[in-house]
């Protein structure tokens, strides 16, 4: 982590409809290895923001501890972010948006954080219907120790030394089905024109977004015989599902109908469009979702994109019956009985 | 023909203790609240104590009820008069009994072996076969025996019978046939005593007018009601013995005092989290956010939070834990209290941290001092610990009644508004611009330029990452000033003179005021001078050390094996080590004045001094 400042030119760069270039969205130096794909999530996400026209203070960033934990400092520079203990973020989450929910809540955690140490609050968080957008940047290795497999290692993946993972890998993204989780999403950092309609879309969910992000670690997983190298990804990665997002109804969006795509309105009026690369296959059904994911894993396929949407769940703050003013606004005199109440209320105690 | 019970023992009025055995899960509870309930609606000042198993059904429990007319808080350690209910315990019960004092058991099946101590009454009431008689239904048999022997000790101690029918009535409200039920179960009771016993024990309830003005409530119930007025909007936990009733009780009086008539809105929110990591890392989320948040639980939690509590300490988040004590180590004592998290709280977590402790002493204390807590945290931006116990929190005491002052409003702490961040050239999150230690924070959504990183790993004034040196230091520096200052915050010690030249006194804290107070008296009726300082915050007060300045010797009075209080006595003020003694008592009973009375006394005796 660092806390070099870029320099900061961007007369030249197109605003969005705040006024904002992407600059505007950028955090500070990355620190991460040259090559690392957890900086192109990075630019995914500033351009995602960007383009949004989301106001900057507007997001809250969180994060545990990792390569991928550290990222947040590097996007968002005009967004609070807290970057908390390890797998623990999704808690921190949970009481930050239930104190103001108006915020977009971008989570970014990596395979060690979410899958390992932090297994149990990654489920939780997905069990309560958190809404966030979590982005878990999978490289299938410990890369600040090293180089030690983690929890979503393929069996019989090789490390950088040479031996074979011996345990069963975990899929985050057929955990959050079984889950309950109402926006499922896998991609690629190598990906970009992937990616980035993926984030808009996750931000744009009411509910737990999940994006399981293959991103290659240069340093540790990248050489032959890894199944979460660049060559591994490139060669077995076929996107079953093209996500794009409007956030609003304009021109453009009546192509995308002609087009075939699928059309979902999110809650806020944007639109999503889903096109399938296979006739037979429906995001909205969970079960085919799990099925399907099962099945390309034994086959070694990387199958990406929406792989299950719905939206028709309600998240924690509908669930609590939270007020529209956010908690942390409620004045307090809505707070306190007074002492009428409480000289009334201790009859029951007499 | 009547039998006779002997009588010919010193009357006691309204100065003896009823303790009631019986089987958990038989729904003794109500029977007892509503003995102990009559007793303090009569006037007379009691101290009522559930001793409980970890177990939901088959286990013996005891419940004590102390009629105190001088208006002791604590147990007395006695048992005048006792009702053995659970025939798995008659032979504990039977030699527990104090001499002079009384057994009633259920005579339907007779046991001459009870009739066995000469120094003790026993009285059989063939509760079961009364109460057989008059109910069908297997259940209602076991509730109705409780209030069957209810109704027996009402005759054989003269609490009067009009006070337990309104009680009964209130209890029950418009379900007439309930009211009817158990007024005939206790009327059982009553008219067997009657008909059997020529007189009254010599223990006898009388009115008085002692309890005007008083309420009985438990601490936890208090706490929760403390967190309602202070404005408390969120609260995370995880399900533990003996925090429970906290979080229900905030859950109760938010569901009554907090959700909009018209939307249906709820002004907070409760999690319930998948563990303890979890409930204070959602506090912590919340509290970073600007909401009011807290988390209650006991020993083992603080345990499993102790990651994040470095994390709140280092970041400077505001958040309060509840911490309910609990007796031992590991999962110890479930349902016995202790006050054995003291130095655990204290520093918790890895690497320097030290921490603000608030300890109250009775409900009162955990309702003002829950208010209290919550400021201190936003304050100064930090994890505040209120340590209480199982004995305040679960127990139901007399306190004066609660009041509010309308007046109030929090103190949220130094939070920028977007106006004041648009107005500054630059913010820095850990920049001391007033000196005082304490550096102003900013709310997530307020302003883009008000934004902020928080992070548990190095950082200097500015927010930002560092693994410099110089800058690290600068805020651990300040974090200890910052700690340092919040001694005058914390709730001022109180101190008892007993108003001779005293060359020694007791520091305790918490759960043992009651007894340390009763024993101050037995000591002052047999000559021997003692003062008392009672500490209600930590880090400590200049009034503690100057308290400790002034005498030869120091009693350091608390519950635990360790003298953990004596330890941070030791470690945080300048007292010398060999002036602070150990007066301990770990058996995880509430106090009783016996252990201060007779560790105290040993000691004086062992110096051939008495003070």
């Amino acid at each position: 982590m660092t806390s070099m400042s870029k320099p900061f030119i961007d007369k030249h760069l197109p605003k969005n409809k705040l006024g904002l270039s992407v600059r505007n969205y950028e955090g500070v130096m990355s620190t991460l290895c040259a090559g690392c794909g957890h900086d192109s999530v990075t630019a995914a996400l500033v351009q995602a923001f960007w383009e949004l026209d989301l106001a900057p203070e507007s997001a809250a960033k969180v994060s545990g501890i990792g390569c991928s934990s550290k990222t947040t400092a590097y996007f968002m520079g005009q967004s609070h972010g807290i970057n908390c203990v390890h797998g623990r973020m999704p808690s921190v989450a949970t009481g930050a948006n239930a104190a103001n929910g108006d915020l977009n809540y971008i989570g970014i955690s990596g395979d060690g954080d979410s899958l390992s140490i932090g297994f149990g609050q990654f489920a939780h968080a997905i069990r309560r219907n958190l809404n966030m957008l979590y982005i878990l940047e999978n490289n299938g290795v410990y890369g600040l120790t090293k180089g030690q497999f983690s929890a979503a290692a393929d069996y019989g993946s090789k490390s950088k030394k040479g031996l074979a993972n011996d345990q069963m890998p975990i899929d985050p993204c057929v955990q959050a089905l079984t889950l309950g989780a109402g926006f499922v999403a896998r991609a690629f950092s190598g990906d970009k024109s992937q990616l980035i309609p993926l984030i808009k879309a996750g931000l744009k969910h009411k509910g737990f977004a999940l994006i399981d992000v293959i991103s290659p670690c240069v340093t540790f997983n990248d050489h032959a015989g890894s199944t979460k190298s660049y060559a591994h990804t490139y060669k077995y990665y076929h996107p079953l599902v093209h996500t794009d997002f409007v956030a609003h109804a304009d021109e453009t969006t009546g192509a995308y109908d002609k087009d075939g795509a699928m059309r979902v309105t999110m809650a806020d009026g944007g639109e999503l469009f889903l096109r399938k690369t296979a006739d037979d296959y429906d995001p909205r059904d969970r079960a085919q979702a799990i099925e399907t994911l099962l099945m390309n894993k034994s086959e070694g396929e990387i199958r990406t994109g929406l792989l299950y949407l719905n939206s028709d769940l309600p998240d924690m703050q509908a669930a609590n019956k939270l007020p529209k003013i956010p908690l942390n606004q409620v004045p307090y005199e809505r707070l306190t009985p007074g002492k009428a109440a409480l000289a009334k209320l201790q009859s029951r105690y007499r | 023909m009547k039998d006779l019970v002997d009588v010919s023992g010193e009357v006691r009025v309204n100065d003896f203790v009823i303790k009631i055995g019986n089987v958990n899960g038989t729904g003794s509870a109500s029977a007892n609240g509503l003995l102990m309930k009559a007793i303090f609606r009569m006037g007379v000042p009691v101290v009522g104590k559930n001793l409980f198993p970890s177990n939901i059904q088959g286990l013996p429990t005891w419940y004590e009820i102390r009629l105190t007319k001088d208006g002791y808080m604590a147990r007395s350690g006695t048992a005048e008069f006792i009702v053995a209910m659970n025939a798995e315990t008659y032979k504990q019960d039977l030699a527990e009994v104090s001499p002079g004092g009384f057994l009633l058991y259920d005579s339907t099946w007779p046991r001459p072996d009870l009739h066995a101590r000469a120094d003790v009454t026993a009285i059989g009431v063939p509760l079961a076969r009364l109460v057989n008689a008059a109910f069908d239904n297997a259940r209602t048999r076991v509730l109705m025996k409780n209030m069957a022997y209810v109704g027996a000790v009402a005759g054989l101690t003269g609490l009067d019978v009009e006070v337990i029918r309104n009680l009964v009535k209130e209890m029950f409200g418009t379900k007439e046939h309930l009211i009817d039920a158990n007024m005939k179960a206790i009327g059982l009771g009553l008219d067997y005593v009657r008909e059997h016993f020529s007189e009254p024990l010599p223990l006898r309830i009388e009115p008085m007018d002692k309890t005007a003005g008083h309420i009985m409530i438990d601490g936890n119930t208090a706490a929760a009601l403390g967190c309602v007025y202070a404005g408390a909007t969120f609260g995370a936990w995880y399900p533990i013995t003996p925090s429970t009733s906290l979080m229900d009780g905030f859950k109760a009086f938010c569901e009554k005092f907090r959700v909009d008539p018209d939307t249906g809105e709820k002004n907070f929110c409760i999690i319930q989290g998948e563990d303890e990591l979890a409930s204070v890392g959602m506090a912590i989320g919340a509290g970073w956010n600007g909401a009011r948040a807290f988390t209650p639980t006991s020993g083992p939690g603080i345990s499993l939070m102790s990651e994040f509590i470095g994390f709140a300490y280092y970041g400077e988040v505001p958040v309060v834990l509840f911490d309910v004590q609990r007796a031992g180590p590991s999962t110890g004592l479930p349902t016995r209290t202790q006050q054995c998290d003291i130095t655990l709280a204290a520093y918790a977590s890895h690497g320097d941290t030290k921490h603000i402790l608030l300890f109250p002493a009775n409900p009162k204390e955990c309702f003002e001092m829950a208010v209290q807590s919550f400021d201190i945290a936003e304050r100064f931006q930090t994890p505040v610990f209120f340590m209480t116990d199982l004995d305040i929190g679960m127990n139901d005491w007399m306190i004066p009644e609660l009041d509010w002052d309308d007046s109030y409003q929090p103190d949220r702490g130094k939070v920028l508004t977007a106006d004041q961040i648009e107005s500054l050239e630059k913010f820095y999150r850990y920049e001391d611009r007033d000196g005082d230690a304490i550096a102003w924070r900013t709310l997530p959504g307020t302003h883009p330029k008000g934004a902020y990183f928080t992070r548990g790993s190095g950082h200097n004034w500015k927010g930002g990452y560092t693994e410099d040196a110089e800058e690290y230091k600068v805020v651990l520096d300040r974090l200890t000033t910052k700690w340092k200052n919040a001694a005058n915050a914390v709730p001022a010690p109180v101190i008892t003179r007993c108003g001779k030249d005293a060359r020694r006194a007791i520091i305790s804290v918490g759960g043992c005021d009651g007894a340390v107070l009763e024993a101050l008296d037995r000591f002052a009726e047999n000559g021997v001078n003692l003062d008392y300082l009672r500490v209600r915050g930590f880090p400590f007060n200049a009034e503690v050390d100057q308290f400790i300045d002034q005498y030869d010797e120091v009693f350091v009075v608390e519950q635990n094996r360790d003298g953990q209080l004596r330890s941070l006595l030791v470690n945080e003020t300048e007292a010398p080590k060999h002036k602070l003694v150990s007066i301990l008592d770990y058996a995880g009973m509430a106090a009783n004045p016996k252990f201060i009375i007779e560790g105290i006394s040993a000691h004086l005796e062992a110096l051939g001094d008495v003070a």
